[in-house]
């Protein structure tokens, strides 16, 4: 075979594999402290004398997901606890005080991913439940959040406006509740006016540049 | 000095009543937080922002109510003129 032909197929080999990788793409790691302060959690708490909502919006964290396998996804979100507010000045202040949250010494509110069940994918959108371990004021409980997850390929440069390239992992879930009572807050007090069930939304983006 | 405490605890009630209905009549906790949502048409998420504010509650009105309560009860402490022949 002349030496001509023999590169010229190497070459078009290397071109080849070089345009089947993105397909082939292993697990990507996302980065969920988002530049442009879009995630949030809204936590909501119904007790018979006092409805009490607010969010938090300082959020970190690492997720690794591989479109080709979403049910491999692990990863670890976090919230800073001093995030948490409420739209009462007084009310946000004795939450994250010492006898409720205790920021100081527990600073933040995480989440660590161990397992995927009852994972369903449907073009870039993928739902399931994972289950991790879910630590708030110094108590770690196993939870199991139903998530979705929205695998935006190429996206980040449209979202941050500039040249970066990559990808981004969009993670939302539908109510999900925990008691403050598991996780030794002020348990069995006060429940008329802050009741013992928190419904926690999540809604957070992760960027993954290339 | 009896009188002028009453009047001045009238006055800091009319015009804590005044404030708060002017500022909306909000009848739930003074609100001094409130969440700016900015929705990101990439991502289809809305991220939080606080912007500090103050609209008055009821507790606003009851703290205003207290003042004007013990300045009316301290009017008390002092002795009316009497009238002199």
């Amino acid at each position: 075979m002349p030496r001509k032909m023999l590169r010229t197929r190497w070459t078009a080999l290397l071109v080849g594999s070089a345009l089947a990788l993105p397909a082939l793409a292993g697990p990507e790691t996302f980065d969920f402290k988002d530049p442009k302060n879009g995630n949030k959690i809204e936590f909501k708490l119904d007790a018979p004398a006092e409805k009490i909502a607010g969010a938090a919006n300082d959020i970190s964290g690492t997720v690794t997901f591989d479109p080709q396998n979403p049910g491999a996804t692990r990863g670890k979100i976090a919230v800073a606890t001093a995030s948490l507010t409420v739209p009462n000045a007084l009310q946000t202040t004795t939450m994250r005080g010492s006898q409720w949250l205790d920021a100081a010494q527990y600073p933040q509110i995480t989440f660590q991913a161990t397992d995927l069940k009852n994972v369903k994918t449907n073009g870039d959108k993928t739902t399931a439940d994972v289950v991790g371990t879910f630590t708030l004021h110094g108590v770690s409980k196993q939870v199991t959040i139903p998530v979705e997850m929205k695998y935006l390929k190429d996206k980040l440069g449209e979202r941050l406006g500039g040249n970066q390239k990559g990808d981004i992992l969009v993670i939302t879930s539908t109510n999900f509740s925990i008691h403050r009572a598991d996780f030794k807050i002020m348990p069995g007090q006060n429940l008329d006016k802050v009741a013992d069930t928190i419904s926690l939304t999540l809604g957070v983006a992760g960027a993954s540049p290339k | 000095m009896k009188k002028a405490l009453r009047i001045l605890a009238v006055i800091i009630l009319l015009a804590a009543v005044v404030f708060w209905a002017a500022k909306g009549g909000h009848r739930g906790w003074t609100v001094n937080n409130i969440a700016l949502e900015t929705p990101d048409p990439v991502t289809g998420l809305s991220g939080v922002t606080w912007e500090r504010v103050f609209i008055p509650g009821c507790d606003f009105l009851a703290a205003a109510a207290l003042v004007a309560g013990v300045m009316a009860a301290a009017s008390f402490l002092f002795r009316s003129k009497k009238a002199q022949n």
